[in-house]
């Protein structure tokens, strides 16, 4: 396994990071997509009690991400707020570590379901897309156009069974045409890439760039497929190489 | 006699007694006699509580009968999660006088407010199969509720009826007010008559491997036939769909035999119980689902395929056999492998000599702990040390520190992190006069919607294209399929065609090869007393009388070409196959401990460099196969591996998140799927092992993690009997360096094989690894004879 996959989106060299990040070299240009902060208040507000841990660990690992790799902008792909409120609920840290990443690099958000209106505090520019160099970036993947389109929304997961160990967690999806990104925010659940919700979007198959701590696991739409077929005959453990 | 003697002072009573002895009526009896001596009672006088609904229905109904010849003015009703919403509201307003219930439904009345005024009058609680309770998250619950009720209603008496078990102390503790066995007074109900059991003689010679039993059919077959009515158990559902299938392929005289496991839909399993009941059916293969229940006095002979685990568990299940207690029970074991025949043979010898076996109850979860006091709360205010008393008189909560309570007050409160800022958002407003109330309304309906102990995995209806529903299988399993597999269900094969509206669409198949759904359960271990005779039978040459001769000829192979395990120490063989090193160990501690054992033997294997490639284990044994031998056993057998080692993997390994998510359920962080509200597609929660990381990271010492690693530790990773066994394999490692795998090692070598085990290419591939093993094992290159 490699901490990052190759891709190659109309024409465009990318990679896609273990961390759930995209990375765009000539761009100089890291993307990141439903960050979902204060998801874990939102729910805490409606009785639900999650740990109110997740804004700061997304953000910590979204400052990892942005070390060690020459970005000159970042781009957040939508549903980077939980919602409307979120921002307001933003502990003291989590918000000075999101104004120092402001001023760190150029931040561009981009409005989600979640978020229509991120909020103007924390510095950045707010855009309903982005075209640029043969890339669309969008929250939302839009069935009628492609070539070039990065987006999130879906929060993408696959699981592949490989010598009786399962490896399974966000992906990112995409066919050399369009990209759908993994969901970054700490507490963000996904859907699995066999589900039909997809298929309008990838009508000639896709492959799948799996994240984990381990590094990027790249496989096709049928070696996918094939590999959950046979997990149900598997009974004995093996360990990872 | 004695019950109404017992009660008649005042007394709370644990009748003991086999299935069928008539001991549920007898709890009643004490109810009945009061309420015909005082016609003009009002309100609830008895509550019945049973781990089943089913169980509640029929005995509402044989109460009635009864009831209704005599002409008694007394009132019985039911109430569990099928109680029309309705029906449910009269009852609270007009109780009846004999309530019918379930843990679950039990929790939620109590969470109600009027609950004060509805069991203020209670007189007594009666517990049905305490047994299978006492110990589980459910009868936390229960003991918990039932301290409120006490609290409620001071003078309750308490009856509990139950199966014999290994440790009568803590069962009445269970059943007594303030956990003080003393204070409650045992009776014997009549005891059943000797049980006779044996094994199944087959023609086919015995499996090395296997588990499905399917060698046997013709023999299982010729017992159904001799019988009047027989119950099939079986240990899993997915061998509960293959047996059945194969049975009925066996069946020339087309005797009606069916079919009954948790996943198959309730209506059906209704028909096939009544079906039952009514003396319509010669034999019904069965799982644990049918381990509780309805007494079926036509049921003569019960046949056990696979492993009995205990004998406790044993004598359970053959007491579903021969309800007239003048009769004694008929019970067949059928082993599917060899080493389950050694199993079933000391199982057999444990049932003669009647010993008992089976964990004492572990202390009562905290995540059950902090659902009940968000109930208590939602009933009324609630005042820490007025609860902490209260939850303290449950036995299994008895010795629980103050400090851990008051941290669970904290979680319920608002979550309990260290970082306090959910202040805004707490569940729990605490008032002036130091007492503690539900903060909102919502909060408390929300919670009322949530209140249980059972975890299910998330699951996806069954149902035939234009047709009925046939059940129901786990998602996962579901999102395997691809259209066009086939799989066995409900004792058809049947075709995937798509997931439709939360419903596996399925149209009838043909075929010889399906594909057998995996159910997750009956995967429990061997009991510790099981293991011990066991290790013993091995041991002694003198014990194979009752074997099965290829049973016997495979140990005298194996004390020939390696060594016996003994009664202590561990014996260890290692051997080369196919350029790898293999390591058997004989440590019979179970298949969870050996699990946990296999992963903290691979990590210190790739310590010491020997680049260990993978390992498997059953309940007996594990084998770990390496490209280097290992030398230092007593170094990797060391205890203390139970140390960082094991808080090292324990904070990373898919049990403790599936524990977790269990735990986060139960305790309310995160919350059930509501029917009608499940995922549309579109819409995803979060991720409670993503929740488990981040709480994990920041907070790790938090309430929730707590309850998570107590579980994990007697559960799925079962530390307890991991420590027992290292400590016993200090006092002797034996190693046996062998040329090739030996005749006891082939079992579970043939486990290893089955990984890749899919479709006829596979199952053909298994086949020759299967022989090239055996051969491996049982040539004999010398031309000396055999000692046989």
């Amino acid at each position: 396994m490699t901490q990052f996959a190759d891709i190659t989106l109309n024409g465009v060299r990318l990679q896609a990071w273990a961390d759930g990040s995209l990375y765009w070299p000539d761009g100089q240009t890291l993307i990141v997509s439903d960050l979902h902060l204060e998801k874990g208040s939102s729910y805490a507000r409606r009785g639900q009690m999650l740990p109110p841990y997740d804004s700061r660990a997304t953000l910590e690992r979204l400052d990892r991400a942005l070390t060690g790799r020459a970005v000159r902008r970042l781009i957040c792909l939508g549903d980077s707020f939980h919602d409307q409120g979120a921002a307001d609920r933003l502990g003291g840290d989590e918000r000075n570590a999101l104004i120092a990443l402001t001023e760190q690099v150029e931040t561009i958000w981009i409005a989600g379901n979640h978020d229509p209106a991120p909020p103007p505090d924390f510095g950045g520019m707010v855009v309903e897309d982005l075209v640029e160099g043969g890339l669309v970036f969008r929250h939302e993947a839009d069935t009628q156009t492609g070539w070039g389109e990065i987006s999130g929304h879906y929060h993408p997961k696959a699981g592949l069974s490989a010598k009786g160990r399962r490896l399974s967690g966000p992906c990112f999806m995409e066919d050399g045409r369009r990209l759908i990104m993994p969901a970054f925010g700490s507490y963000t659940g996904g859907l699995s890439v066999l589900d039909p919700v997809y298929r309008p979007l990838f009508q000639t198959g896709f492959r799948v760039h799996i994240t984990s701590r381990h590094g990027v696991l790249s496989v096709s739409e049928d070696r996918l497929r094939q590999s959950n077929r046979a997990e149900a005959g598997a009974s004995a453990r093996l360990l990872r190489r | 006699m004695e019950m109404l003697a017992v009660d008649g002072r005042g007394e709370n009573a644990l009748l003991i007694a086999p299935t069928g002895g008539g001991k549920t009526l007898a709890g009643f009896l004490p109810s009945l006699i009061d309420l015909a001596a005082a016609p003009d009672r009002n309100g609830l006088h008895t509550l019945y509580i049973s781990p089943l609904k089913a169980l509640a229905v029929d005995i509402q109904r044989n109460l009635t009968t009864p009831i209704e010849e005599m002409d008694l003015p007394i009132r019985v009703e039911t109430r569990t999660g099928d109680t029309p919403a309705n029906r449910r509201q009269r009852q609270r307003e007009n109780p009846p006088h004999i309530l019918l219930t379930t843990p679950e439904s039990l929790s939620v009345l109590l969470s109600q407010p009027d609950s004060f005024d509805l069991f203020a009058g209670l007189q007594r609680i009666v517990v049905d199969e305490t047994h299978a309770l006492v110990g589980t998250k459910r009868g936390d619950q229960l003991a918990l509720c039932m301290a409120r009720l006490s609290r409620i209603a001071p003078d309750v008496r308490r009856i509990g009826l139950s199966a014999t078990v290994a440790w009568p102390e803590e069962l009445k503790a269970y059943i007594a007010p303030d956990a003080d066995p003393g204070r409650v007074t045992t009776v014997n109900g009549m005891q059943a008559k000797q049980a006779e059991v044996r094994l199944l003689a087959t023609d086919e010679s015995l499996p090395w491997s296997g588990h499905y039993g399917l060698h046997a059919v013709p023999e299982i077959y010729r017992e159904i036939q001799q019988a009047g009515t027989a119950i099939v158990f079986v240990n899993t559902r997915a061998q509960a769909e293959l047996l059945f299938q194969a049975l009925w392929h066996a069946n020339e005289d087309a005797l009606p035999i069916a079919l009954h496991h948790g996943s198959l839909d309730r209506d059906q399993r209704r028909k096939v119980e009544a079906a039952m009941a009514d003396g319509k059916l010669r034999a019904v293969v069965a799982t644990a689902s049918l381990d509780l229940g309805i007494d079926w006095a036509a049921v003569d002979l019960v046949v056990q395929v696979g492993p009995p685990k205990g004998v406790s568990r044993l004598i359970q299940r053959i007491g579903r056999a021969g309800h007239r207690l003048d009769v004694p029970s008929r019970a067949v074991l059928v082993p599917c492998n060899r080493f389950e025949v050694l199993e079933c043979r000391c199982a057999i010898d444990g049932v003669a000599e009647n010993t008992l076996d089976g964990d004492p109850p572990r202390p009562g979860g905290l995540d059950v702990l902090a659902q009940h006091v968000m109930t208590l709360a939602c009933a009324g205010p609630i005042h820490p040390g007025e609860i902490f008393a209260e939850i303290t008189d449950a036995s299994p909560y008895a010795d629980l520190p103050r400090d851990t309570f008051d941290a669970v007050l904290r979680y319920v409160e608002d979550g309990g992190y260290a970082l306090k800022s959910y202040d805004r958002w707490k569940r729990l407003f605490h008032k002036a006069d130091g007492t503690y109330e539900v903060s909102s309304p919502r909060i408390a309906q929300r919670h009322r919607m949530n209140i249980g102990t059972i975890v299910e995995e998330a699951l996806l209806k069954v149902r035939m294209r234009g047709g009925g529903t046939l059940g129901e299988v786990e998602e996962y399993f579901a999102n395997m399929l691809e259209p066009g597999d086939t799989f066995l269900f409900a004792g058809r094969m049947l075709r995937f065609e798509a997931i439709k509206d939360m419903a596996v669409i399925a149209t009838a198949a043909q075929g010889t090869a399906p594909k057998v759904p995996a159910y997750m359960g009956g995967r429990m271990p061997f009991t510790t007393h099981l293991s011990d005779r066991v290790r013993h039978t091995l041991s002694d040459p003198s014990t194979w009388g009752g074997l099965p001769d290829t049973v016997r000829e495979w140990l005298r192979l194996q004390q020939w070409r390696s060594v016996l395990p003994g009664d202590d120490g561990l014996l260890v063989e290692t051997f080369p196959r196919n350029d790898k090193e293999y390591l058997v160990a004989y440590s019979f501690a179970g298949r969870n401990a050996h699990q946990t054992l296999g992963m903290l033997l691979t990590k210190r294997m790739e310590r010491m460099g020997l680049g260990p490639l993978g390992f498997v284990a059953s309940d007996y044994v594990i084998a770990v196969w390496s490209l280097k031998p290992a030398r230092d056993f007593a170094a990797l057998f060391d205890e203390d591996m139970l140390g960082d080692d094991l808080e090292a993997w324990m904070e990373d390994c898919s049990l403790m998140k599936r524990t977790f998510r269990n735990v986060a359920i139960v305790a309310g962080l995160i919350e059930r799927r509501q029917p009608g509200q499940e995922k549309t597609g579109r819409q995803v929660t979060f991720s409670s092992d993503l929740i488990y990381d981040v709480l994990r990271r920041h907070e790790p010492d938090h309430i929730l993690l707590q309850a998570t690693r107590q579980d994990a530790r007697g559960g799925l990773i079962d530390v307890g009997r991991l420590a027992e066994f290292l400590t016993r394999a200090k006092h002797g490692i034996r190693h046996r360096r062998l040329d090739r795998v030996s005749p006891l090692a082939v079992p579970i070598l043939l486990e290893v094989g089955k990984e890749s085990v899919y479709g006829d290419a596979e199952a053909q591939l298994f086949d020759d690894l299967a022989r090239d093993l055996i051969d491996d094992a049982m040539n004999v290159d010398t031309q000396g004879g055999l000692p046989l």
